[in-house]
């Protein structure tokens, strides 16, 4: 069994069943519907112009250098660190979704592990392309695999990020084989059986891998002991945020998936997950990031007291004295993205409430990407020397559309494999053929 | 001391810079860049886009007149010791584009090596590492008087003072055909050392007994710039002021000032 059997019992086709056969329908996986090839297209050019926009946009980046953007001395890093701290963050899902599924063995996950997967995969593919435009020569990109500093936390995550995107691109195979065309093909087929048979290894080294390189992120910035703002104590060589990053990811992460489930359900007008496995996701997610919420807050409970004051700061020196970040930043992380999520999603009550669901899931996704925000972009505006200011930024209109570059590809990405690809297990069962 | 490291004779090169001398003039930051081959662009108003690998900073005390006081502070790159070599910038480089060396003191800069992440920016609290923004471009005929001995550095790269180590290399060279073991304090130092007209700046082996740097460093009216973050800079600043001395470093309100760890 490939875990699709259930969409196979519907093997009539439902468009040519409700008289709207559309052009590709031989592509399309059995028992489900489809919009028309041609309102498909006009949605998929809509999105492809953005993304065109974006690739000018990359393009003005690689061509004629780093000036195209408002990034400066003060700020080496900026939007696009954010971006990819924030998509890999939110791409955690694969990985913890995978370790729940195959790992601990929460079979019920089959039904939103594929999904999961592709959300993981079009995040990190936009993270290894953000950072293909970030590097100053791009040209150069591999003498971090060459040139190795094993001291550095941005060479582990360059290692362990290649890694497991491969992991993830192994894991999308399958997904990709499971097309009706393709499926014909007694090789793919079998190579399929076979790749879903031995996922659980996958997904085992995708969690490991995960690990290191989320928590490698978290390390870049804790690691930073000329940076009291970002500066954390920590075991052995690994800062706190090391720990607090791969912890907030596998915790995050999932809302993410099930927010992006929501928006697909939404789009396409049908149910496509099961409640009982998005509630299920939601819970394990909110009491993931209720103790990762208490661990954030005795972090940053240690810092504001004992390490910011050893190096001469108050916790208010970080948010004071500026235009923008204030301690309403500390809030929306901790409190409005952090512990309203998580209580509302710990509570049976909670869970079961759609709205109060969705606004857990938009809440989680805006805590943990803020929390990526601060630990990149607030990190560099902090004045250090007593004798410098607070630097302020705002991105050129190239960072901006190289940055939804990612965002417009993993939609098409979305678009083509919810069209052609058994994405979703339960939905021929929750959508029944007229 | 002089110390042996590896059977090889170490120094630890550094500055003394006199705050009390300083008059701003800029002179330090003219001479360095004509020495480094540093790039400028015709319209350089952004100043955080400005490279500028000695930077005089202008610090004020924030009283009215008549107790309004300022001061000027030369800021080159501090070539961070850390903790063994564990300076903020180079345990950073995932590319091993930046080292410590332990047989100078002095943290390089591979610029060939350097694919331009700019995370040794982010580690460096002082600003001292520039990001070439621009592709390098002289003016007509200005080409003719770079440097021979530095390599002009390309777009996407990051670049930071080297205590001009190219004389240090020359200065070895000579030495060695001299027959010496040592390098006079005389036969290498750094660009602005010798521009400076107040002579503000003192420059050599902050463990060599024989070069001024080495007393100098222990005034008593000596620190040096954030401490308290474990840098362990070899930059040494001087000045009688309190509140200069104050300013070299973040002081809760109820903390006193700190003598400089020699």
């Amino acid at each position: 069994m490939n875990g699709y059997g259930l969409a196979e019992q519907y093997s009539g086709i439902s468009n040519q069943r409700r008289g709207t056969k559309v052009m590709d329908s031989a592509l399309i996986p059995n028992g489900v519907r489809r919009c028309s090839l041609d309102k498909f297209l006009v949605a998929l050019a809509v999105v492809g112009a953005v993304l065109l926009w974006g690739v000018y946009a990359m393009l003005l980046c690689w061509f004629k250098g780093l000036n195209q953007t408002n990034m400066n001395d003060n700020y080496g890093f900026a939007l696009w660190i954010w971006a990819d701290l924030a998509v890999i963050a939110l791409g955690g899902g694969a990985f913890f979704t995978g370790f729940l599924k195959y790992i601990i063995a929460k079979d019920e996950l089959k039904n939103i592990i594929n999904y999961a997967v592709l959300i993981g995969f079009i995040c990190y593919s936009s993270a290894l392309l953000i950072l293909a435009i970030d590097i100053g020569q791009p040209l150069r990109g591999w003498f971090i695999f060459w040139h190795a500093n094993v001291h550095s936390m941005l060479t582990e995550v360059a290692f362990c990020l290649s890694c497991y995107f491969m992991v993830l691109t192994i894991e999308y195979i399958p997904l990709i084989l499971e097309n009706r065309q393709i499926d014909r093909v007694p090789f793919f087929h079998h190579l399929s059986h076979n790749m879903h048979s031995t996922m659980a290894v996958f997904a085992a080294t995708g969690a490991f891998l995960s690990f290191f390189h989320q928590g490698s992120l978290g390390g870049v910035a804790g690691v930073l002991f000329g940076r009291p703002f970002a500066y954390r104590e920590g075991l052995f060589i690994w800062p706190w945020t090391f720990f607090l990053f791969t912890w907030s990811a596998a915790a995050y992460g999932p809302c993410f998936t099930l927010m992006v489930t929501r928006i697909t359900e939404a789009i396409s007008g049908k149910k496509l997950v099961k409640d009982n496995v998005v509630e299920l996701l939601a819970k394990i997610s909110g009491w993931m990031m209720t103790t990762y919420i208490i661990a954030k807050i005795i972090d940053t409970f240690y810092w504001a007291n004992v390490t910011a004051p050893s190096k001469g700061f108050n916790l208010i020196d970080f948010y004071s004295n500026n235009g923008f970040y204030g301690i309403w930043i500390l809030v929306l992380e901790i409190v409005l993205g952090g512990i309203v999520p998580a209580a509302i999603l710990i509570t049976d009550k909670g869970r079961k409430s759609p709205i109060a669901r969705n606004t857990a899931f938009v809440l989680a996704v805006i805590g943990v990407s803020v929390n990526r925000w601060v630990m990149v972009l607030q990190v560099m505006a902090v004045p250090i020397m007593t004798f410098d200011t607070w630097a302020l930024y705002f991105p050129s209109w190239q960072e901006v559309a190289t940055t939804i570059l990612p965002v417009a590809y993993g939609i098409m990405l979305i678009m083509i494999s919810y069209r052609y690809l058994p994405i979703f297990p339960q939905e021929a069962e929750l959508n029944p053929a007229d | 001391m002089k110390q042996e490291h590896g059977g090889v004779v170490t120094q630890k090169y550094g500055m003394v810079v006199d705050l009390d001398l300083c008059t701003g003039c800029g002179s330090c930051m003219v001479a360095c860049m004509a020495e480094n081959n540093v790039p400028f662009r015709e319209d350089e108003t952004d100043k955080l886009k400005s490279i500028t690998w000695m930077r005089v900073y202008k610090l004020t005390n924030g009283k009215h007149y008549p107790e309004t006081d300022i001061c000027y502070l030369p800021r080159p790159c501090q070539h961070c010791e850390g903790s063994h070599g564990h300076s903020p910038c180079v345990s950073v480089c995932p590319a091993t584009a930046t080292d410590y060396d332990n047989q100078t003191g002095i943290v390089s800069q591979i610029y060939t090596r350097c694919f331009g992440c700019r995370y040794c920016m982010g580690a460096c609290p002082y600003h001292a590492r520039y990001f070439n923004w621009y592709d390098p471009i002289w003016p007509e005929g200005m080409e003719r008087y770079l440097n021979p001995n530095v390599s002009p550095r390309m777009r996407g790269v990051v670049e930071k003072c080297s205590f001009c180590f190219h004389r240090y290399q020359a200065a070895k060279d000579k030495a060695h055909l001299d027959g010496q073991k040592e390098i006079d304090e005389d036969a290498y130092q750094t660009a602005c050392t010798q521009a400076c007209p107040a002579g503000a700046i003192t420059f050599g082996d902050l463990d060599n007994p024989n070069h001024a740097v080495h007393e100098l460093k222990k005034q008593p009216d000596t620190f040096r710039l954030l401490e308290k973050l474990g840098t362990n800079t070899k930059v040494y600043y001087v000045s009688s002021r309190e509140w200069v001395r104050r300013a070299g470093d973040n002081y809760l309100k109820t903390e006193g000032l700190k003598k400089a760890v020699l």
